[in-house]
């Protein structure tokens, strides 16, 4: 077991315990609170792919943006209509059939597709190369992106208006 | 270099830069209190030690005798972890700071930052994003409603003054072709700085620098008259302490970064056309990086005892309408700065 293996293994852990803790707490707030920790998992793993960038964009985006408004939702709709928002279980027996039948896929996939194997090294950055990617290569996917963004954006922002008059 | 070596080292470092902080952040506190009264017309602390200087001491002293209150209606393990994620986020973004350039010392090339790390920049923003945590968790644990309305606010402030704090950077980040701190410092040389070459970018980032640092005039988030504390209303002893100490460490943290993006870090423009030796160099250049640190200080205690507050609805629509289309125009002019004179 080399050192790349110990620290793998301690962000999978992170990952998947948090991730548990998720799903089985009943406090909503608890919840978000754990899914920081299954993010950093994640991010921690991106690095010891290599992927710096996406390593951070993913903390910056999921912990510093999507993260922060769900738990705006939680707690401004938690105090202001004074009921205790718990997360509970209901329709055990179709769920169970569901996740089974994904968790089933997940699995087969995992053992039969051919990985590419890399020996574990420190890596280089890559951000130069994603920036020259996006606006060459993928370009119109990028600003395609970028409309859609705006075109939600554009959308809230009506939405949250018409409710005010 | 080994990697037993590497992680000595780098403890050493992150144990200097810990202590350099807490001493700053004690100071800091210290000259608050003494400019404030100078502003004012005082004396200021002078009971303790010499002036007074050993007032700080006194104060974390006291702080930690206090009892520690959790309130009733408090959710005690955010309660608990909230000033913790304060100081975290607060310490651990100074890992990526170059204070000096590189130096040789016990035949060992040392670079004066902990982390030298590519995507530097970024991760002091998604650190920066991180903070509004440590304050919302504050505000909703308390169980108060000056608290939550406190780390409501804040959090708003916080996330609003980010998007212009990264199109600043964004200048920066184009101009010196690197997300690397110690890669942008270097690109400073001469006269160089990015305040000189885009003066718009630095005044946008040393805005948001105030208002992410909750600083006066954009101390919304505890302003007295309304909130009696905001978030930290509900805290005492030594978890206020974690929150006051968080506070000032930011402030020291987004002085570093404006020296570092704008100031020219511990550059000093034509120092090597003196003729100086080598080791002579090197200090006058961390020192520089001290003293650049040092008068933004002053700068921020200044300001906060110059200007008054601003109104809620102010701050969002300058934050929105004015710093923002301005940081915009900033990546403009750096573009057409670079297209004209291939910078």
């Amino acid at each position: 077991m080399t050192f790349y293996d110990i620290i793998f293994y301690l962000f999978a852990a992170i990952t998947l315990i948090s991730a548990l803790f998720v799903v089985s707490t009943r406090n909503i707030v608890y919840s978000a609170f754990y899914l920081l920790f299954t993010f950093f998992g994640v991010a921690g793993i991106y690095v010891l792919l290599g992927a710096d960038f996406i390593a951070v964009v993913q903390i910056m985006v999921y912990v510093g943006g999507i993260l922060i408004l769900l738990l705006f939702g939680v707690m401004l709709t938690n105090k202001i209509t004074n009921v205790e928002i718990r997360t509970g279980t209901v329709q055990l027996l179709p769920a169970a059939i569901g996740i089974g039948i994904f968790m089933g896929a997940v699995v087969a996939v995992m053992i039969w597709t051919e990985w590419k194997l890399e020996p574990a090294q420190i890596p280089l950055t890559t951000t130069k190369d994603i920036g020259h990617l996006l606006i060459t290569d993928y370009v119109l996917i990028f600003e395609l992106l970028g409309i859609l963004l705006l075109i939600a954006l554009i959308g809230a922002a009506s939405i949250a208006r018409r409710d005010q008059e | 270099m080994n990697i037993w070596e590497i992680i000595i080292i780098s403890l050493i470092k992150i144990l200097i830069i810990v202590v350099m902080l807490l001493l700053t952040v004690a100071y800091s506190v210290y000259f608050e209190r003494k400019i404030s009264a100078w502003v004012q017309n005082r004396v200021g602390p002078n009971r303790v030690g010499w002036l007074g200087l050993l007032q700080p001491f006194a104060d974390v002293f006291k702080l930690l005798f206090k009892e520690d209150i959790i309130p009733t209606a408090a959710n005690k393990p955010l309660h608990t972890l909230a000033p913790f994620i304060a100081l975290f986020v607060a310490f651990s973004t100074y890992a990526v700071i170059p204070l000096g350039p590189p130096v040789e010392l016990f035949g060992y090339k040392i670079n004066l930052v902990v982390a030298d790390v590519n995507i530097g920049i970024l991760y002091v923003l998604a650190l920066t994003s991180l903070g509004v945590y440590g304050i919302t968790f504050a505000g909703w644990s308390s169980g108060s409603k000056y608290s939550l309305l406190g780390g409501i606010r804040s959090s708003a402030q916080m996330i609003s003054y980010e998007v212009s704090m990264g199109f600043s950077i964004a200048g920066v980040l184009l101009m010196s072709q690197s997300l690397s701190p110690v890669k942008i410092v270097e690109a400073q040389h001469g006269w160089m700085w990015n305040a000189i070459l885009q003066p718009i970018g630095f005044i946008t980032f040393v805005v948001s620098a105030f208002a992410e640092t909750n600083r006066l005039p954009f101390d919304l988030p505890e302003a007295e008259p309304e909130l009696v504390g905001g978030y930290h209303t509900e805290y005492s002893s030594f978890k206020f302490a974690g929150f006051f100490l968080a506070e000032y460490a930011n402030m020291a943290i987004a002085s570093a970064l404006i020296v570092t993006l704008y100031l020219g870090g511990w550059q000093v423009p034509y120092i090597e056309k003196l003729g100086l030796s080598y080791t002579l160099t090197t200090i006058i250049q961390i020192a520089s990086m001290f003293l650049k640190i040092g008068a933004l200080l002053f700068f921020f205690i200044w300001v906060r005892w110059s200007i008054p507050r601003f109104r809620y609805d102010q701050l969002m629509s300058l934050g929105w309408k004015v710093m923002f289309p301005l940081a915009l125009v900033n990546i403009i002019w750096v573009a057409a700065l670079i297209m004209i004179f291939n910078l």
